[in-house]
């Protein structure tokens, strides 16, 4: 399902299947997008942010036309305990690596990989900086 | 051959591309095609220009022939230039035939006599377009070639479209000029330019695709919203806020290719509203402002903030105004009443 922003539309509540995974997509390109994306995040459950929320920024390729630090979005990816990939859609082999990336994520978040738990794969992901 | 009127030739070709310059001199046609066959057009510019000074010495080329060389080639690349829109008012409602001979006569007679010294060049195109060349001198001073004005006339209509060169103080007179020869009784200038003189032609002449108010809006919706979504394993979950957006969007813009415009100016002499405790400018006097919208292609480019997100729908009317108005230069000041508004002068 792709949405603009948060909250979804009631009208579509009944026909919703059950959602394993939310991807926030930043265009580092736009401050508008993380505004966005910030004031999406009071939308979601609790619940999710135990694996379940991947952050996705895009348009890391043109680095001269990035209008958001990079500090400000690895912030964010902390504060709400989230993994944040990096990518540039319009490059076929990076989106395609990306795309099967979050296909392999949402396998685990739907629990389709026994004996891989969304939570223990998300500890898994954080980098070595982290404390 | 006169030395400044091969000089002008020659750089006049050193303009054009090298792969348009047998095309621009067939259209010229001031040389024959025989002519044309013994030049060698593979070679550097510089050497090309010089043999063609040299066939139109032979011919005896005078500026006549020179300013019909520059017409033609202002008029394939009109786009170069900037275009002003000027309006004429008639006075009364007789409908005169237009003469085009005595309109020429007239115009060359008023500029005559008031400068003397100027080169006055017509040139009528197919689509009832006449092209007219002036290059302008003093009583004293032999016309400077290399700075016209161009000012293209629809016989049919009431509107001018005018390159003015530099010299700007020559305006008032070329403007006498044409109302007199044209049979109007006066001539304002628009808040209309661009580069794109048939982007121009199309907003004042309103041949640019419309939206007119139809009876039958929603049926008509569901045809080509969402092409490519041939995946079905895809749900966009904001699609009614999409066909909405896209639906005012055709409201405003019309389905067909917009006029090509490069910037919209909007001067403001509004008043600053503050926090009154704050002391700034509150209401004093005017806060002088030009905004700027710039762009290759400004009104595509408008017409593609909402459906990219980037700005929410239905965009200012002072934006979506700019076609239908014909213009693309505003005022914007206070509206004299108790809601203090800002509204858009005439």
């Amino acid at each position: 399902h792709l949405a603009t922003s948060l909250p979804l539309p009631s009208e579509r509540d009944h026909l919703r299947p059950r959602i394993d995974m939310v991807v926030f997509m930043i265009d580092i390109k736009s401050k508008y997008s993380l505004k966005n994306v910030e004031t999406s995040l009071a939308h979601v459950d609790a619940s999710f942010f135990l694996g379940k929320v991947c952050f996705l920024v895009t348009g890391v390729g043109r680095v001269n036309a990035c209008s958001i630090e990079t500090n400000a979005i690895c912030k964010l990816a902390d504060t709400y305990c989230s993994p944040l990939l990096f990518c540039e859609l319009e490059l076929e082999g990076i989106r395609a690596a990306t795309a099967q990336r979050l296909l392999r994520m949402l396998k685990i978040c739907a629990g389709h990989i026994p004996g891989v738990s969304a939570l223990s794969f998300v500890l898994l992901m954080r980098s070595s900086n982290d404390d | 051959m006169d030395e400044t009127v091969a000089e002008y030739i020659r750089r006049t070709v050193l303009k054009i591309p090298r792969d348009e310059i047998k095309m621009m001199l067939q259209k010229w046609g001031f040389l024959s095609e025989a002519q044309l066959q013994t030049l060698n057009f593979h070679q550097i510019k510089d050497n090309i220009s010089q043999d063609v000074v040299q066939l139109c010495e032979e011919n005896s080329a005078g500026i006549k022939q020179a300013a019909a060389l520059d017409i033609t080639y202002n008029h394939i690349y009109q786009n170069k230039r900037m275009w002003s829109v000027y309006r004429m008012k008639k006075s009364g409602e007789e409908v005169e035939y237009f003469d085009i001979a005595d309109f020429k006569k007239k115009f060359k007679q008023i500029l005559q006599s008031a400068l003397k010294n100027v080169t006055i060049t017509f040139k009528e195109y197919e689509d009832n377009a006449i092209w007219i060349r002036v290059a302008w001198g003093t009583p004293y001073k032999k016309p400077n070639q290399y700075k016209p004005s161009y000012v293209v006339y629809h016989s049919q209509t009431p509107y001018v479209f005018i390159s003015a060169s530099v010299l700007k103080s020559n305006l008032p007179l070329l403007c006498q000029a044409l109302i007199v020869a044209s049979n109007y009784h006066d001539i304002r200038e628009m808040e209309l330019r661009s580069h794109s003189l048939n982007s121009l032609k199309d907003i004042v002449f309103k041949r640019y695709s419309q939206n007119f108010e139809t009876y039958t809006p929603k049926p008509l919706q569901r045809e080509n919203v969402e092409p490519e979504n041939a995946d079905i394993m895809i749900i966009h979950e904001n699609r009614s806020e999409k066909e909405r957006i896209h639906r005012l969007n055709q409201e405003f813009f019309g389905t067909g290719p917009q006029p090509k415009l490069e910037f919209a100016q909007y001067r403001l002499e509004t008043m600053f509203k503050s926090d009154p405790k704050m002391n700034v400018l509150d209401k004093k006097e005017p806060f002088r402002c030009l905004v700027k919208f710039s762009s290759p292609h400004l009104l595509e480019s408008l017409k593609s903030l909402a459906p990219a997100g980037v700005a929410d729908a239905p965009l200012s009317p002072l934006l979506t105004c700019i076609p239908h108005k014909a213009r693309n230069f505003f005022k914007i000041r206070e509206k004299k009443c108790l809601l203090s508004e800002s509204f858009v002068s005439p």
